[in-house]
């Protein structure tokens, strides 16, 4: 039976902590379901060392451990906290080998949310680390893809920002892109928004609309490949789909260097300009099926349009 | 001349006694390592701040002149730990061991400075002595501090000044600190300002209040007397992890060379004075000449350059 993200994750970790002398750190790891079964069952003797709920020091204290060889993972488990890490992993453990040549390798392990989680345990945020240097930024939502991140980093010396969700966790299969001969349109989801493209292109396809669909999974360092180039090339259009805000976010930046790439016009679709409610109505979720289909129907017309009127 | 802490905010219990007979006893040859470690600081200072205002050296500078006797005890008391310092730390580089050559050659924006010119005044890294760089954010170096002694098992001395004290973070890395039994020693510096702003128009508690307040032994030297600090220092280390505030002086403006009149206080005199009531006029005044001599002369070879 194939593991899912939790699991492996979960096994990566306390192979980590058995074997390599490793350290996880974070708040609450062991009392309430041991951070959705992520975070083995281990004791602090072991390499499970629970902080004291200090936003700010406990990274820091993370970034420590980093430095003298520990190679820590550090768990948040809301991403909308980082605002209060990003402190020490952003402006230390990032900058140290640019700084002094000294390597400070951390894990951090970022969870988003979404649904009734208010504004600021909601989301993904995975566009303000990408905007400091020093640190990678993979959002791995399979098994495999969990793995091929946690290699990077025991293979490297740079601090990576695994940005998780936490729709991802009880995935047990690999997402494989989607390419069609013709596409009217290369799809570019990232995180949760890659589950939500599914039913989008389902609809789509109903509506002939035709989507390649390319999971994004390395957002920094994010490297245009070449059947990036490829489906941008047959569809002549692309949109990115982000779990993080759209303004000044990932998302933009992403189509942006696509655009350059591919000379073709690529949108960005991210989380809606205000803050999320609890109530239902009033949340601001990673991109719905809905409004994928509404946007991708809306650059595909205006596409349409222009071509009639020039 | 006295030290002067009337406008200073001091602890009800500064929980430090001054032992004679540790005085007494504290043998000549380390109080003169000191002194020497201590002219050698002032001295290199001395240096910065007339290269500085040569405008040889483009970027903020952080001096340690009235304060720089502190590093020496602390090096000479504590045994090789791992240092995070802040922004003020030409002179626990010096006392610990770093390559004066590679400081200098640091605060001339060289390649071969001790942080490849990366780090500049502010920003000294040294491995070779267990001097680990400070980022620049105020503070930031206490919480690092105490996850290098939970990761590694070293002793850690962190270092901060009065301000950086009352980042959100530095509480909460010392409640850690304390929970866990670290081997650490948490230095604050207390020169009474922040820039400008002196500490009773910031806050009306105290650090040793607030280190006590998680379970850590704390003192309050009020008198920044070397033979008080290394007394402190002593009784602290068997008991870490522990917090030691120090009321130092500072002559020199938070940056540059600028000064705001007399010091309240100049402990390096002060040191002098107590030398010679030691009976140690001769090798006082010997001491800094030869580190006078020394320190100018590696200042002039350096900055010849290659």
């Amino acid at each position: 039976m194939a593991l899912t993200v939790a699991q492996t994750i979960s096994q990566a970790t306390r192979t980590h902590l058995e074997e390599n002398d490793g350290l996880l750190f974070g708040q609450c790891l062991t009392a309430v379901g041991w951070v959705g079964g992520t975070v083995p069952e281990m004791t602090e003797e072991e390499g499970i060392v629970e902080l004291s709920m200090a936003d700010v020091s406990g990274p820091g204290i993370a970034v420590g451990a980093a430095l003298v060889g520990r190679r820590p993972i550090y768990v948040i488990r809301y991403q909308g906290f980082m605002w209060y890490n990003a402190a020490p992993i952003l402006n230390y453990a990032a900058k140290s080998k640019d700084m002094w040549g000294v390597p400070c390798p951390i894990c951090v392990r970022a969870l988003a949310m979404e649904g009734g989680m208010g504004p600021v345990a909601s989301a993904a945020h995975h566009g303000m680390v990408m905007r400091m240097p020093g640190i990678s930024v993979f959002a791995p939502m399979t098994p495999g893809e969990w793995l091929e991140g946690w290699e990077w980093f025991m293979n490297h010396d740079k601090p990576i920002y695994m940005s998780e969700h936490r729709r991802s966790l009880l995935v047990d299969y690999e997402m494989e892109d989607d390419f069609s001969g013709q596409p009217d349109i290369t799809l570019f989801p990232i995180s949760a928004a890659r589950l939500n493209v599914a039913h989008a292109v389902e609809v789509l396809q109903k509506e002939d609309i035709t989507c390649d669909v390319v999971h994004l999974k390395w957002l920094k360092p994010f490297v245009t490949e070449e059947r990036m180039i490829v489906s941008l090339g047959r569809s002549g259009l692309g949109l990115i789909i982000d779990t993080d805000f759209e303004v000044g976010g990932p998302s933009r930046g992403i189509a942006h260097e696509l655009m350059l790439n591919a000379s073709v016009p690529v949108h960005a679709l991210g989380l809606e300009e205000r803050s999320a409610g609890f109530a239902p109505h009033l949340d601001n979720l990673t991109p719905t099926p809905e409004r994928i289909v509404e946007r991708v129907r809306e650059v595909v017309e205006q596409r349409a349009s222009q071509r009639v009127t020039s | 001349m006295e030290v002067n802490v009337a406008n200073r905010a001091i602890s009800a219990d500064s929980g430090f006694e001054p032992d004679p007979d540790f005085r007494n006893n504290f043998p000549h040859s380390r109080i003169l390592e000191i002194f020497r470690k201590t002219c050698t600081n002032r001295f290199f200072e001395y240096e910065v701040a007339r290269v500085f205002d040569s405008g040889a050296i483009k970027m903020p500078i952080y001096l340690s002149i009235g304060q720089e006797h502190v590093a020496a005890v602390f090096s000479e008391v504590m045994n090789a730990p791992m240092i995070f310092g802040q922004h003020r730390g030409h002179s626990h580089y010096l006392s610990f061991g770093g390559d004066m050559r590679a400081l200098i050659d640091e605060l001339l924006h060289r390649e071969t400075g001790c942080a490849g010119g990366m780090g500049g005044s502010a920003s000294i890294h040294c491995p070779e002595i267990g001097m680990v760089g400070h980022s620049g954010l105020m503070g930031d170096q206490v919480p690092i501090a105490v996850g290098a002694a939970l990761g590694s098992g070293k002793t850690v001395l962190t270092v901060f000044g009065d301000a950086s004290g009352e980042e959100d973070y530095v509480y909460g890395a010392m409640g850690y600190a304390a929970t866990k039994k670290l081997p650490m020693i948490f230095l604050c510096e207390d020169n009474n300002l922040s820039i400008l702003t002196e500490v009773s128009k910031r806050r009306s508690w105290s650090l040793v209040d607030v280190a006590r307040s998680v379970g850590m032994k704390a003192i309050d030297l009020v008198d920044d007397d070397p033979w008080h600090i290394a007394q402190a220092v002593s009784e602290l280390k068997d008991d870490m992890p522990a917090f030691i505030n120090v009321h130092v002086c500072r002559h020199h403006w938070h940056a540059g060379t600028g000064v705001d009149g007399e010091p309240e206080w100049n402990r390096f005199e002060l040191f002098r004075e107590a030398l010679c009531d030691c009976g140690l006029k001769e090798e006082m005044l010997r001491i800094e000449q030869q580190a006078k001599d020394e320190v100018q002369r590696v200042w002039q070879e350096q900055l010849q350059g290659p």
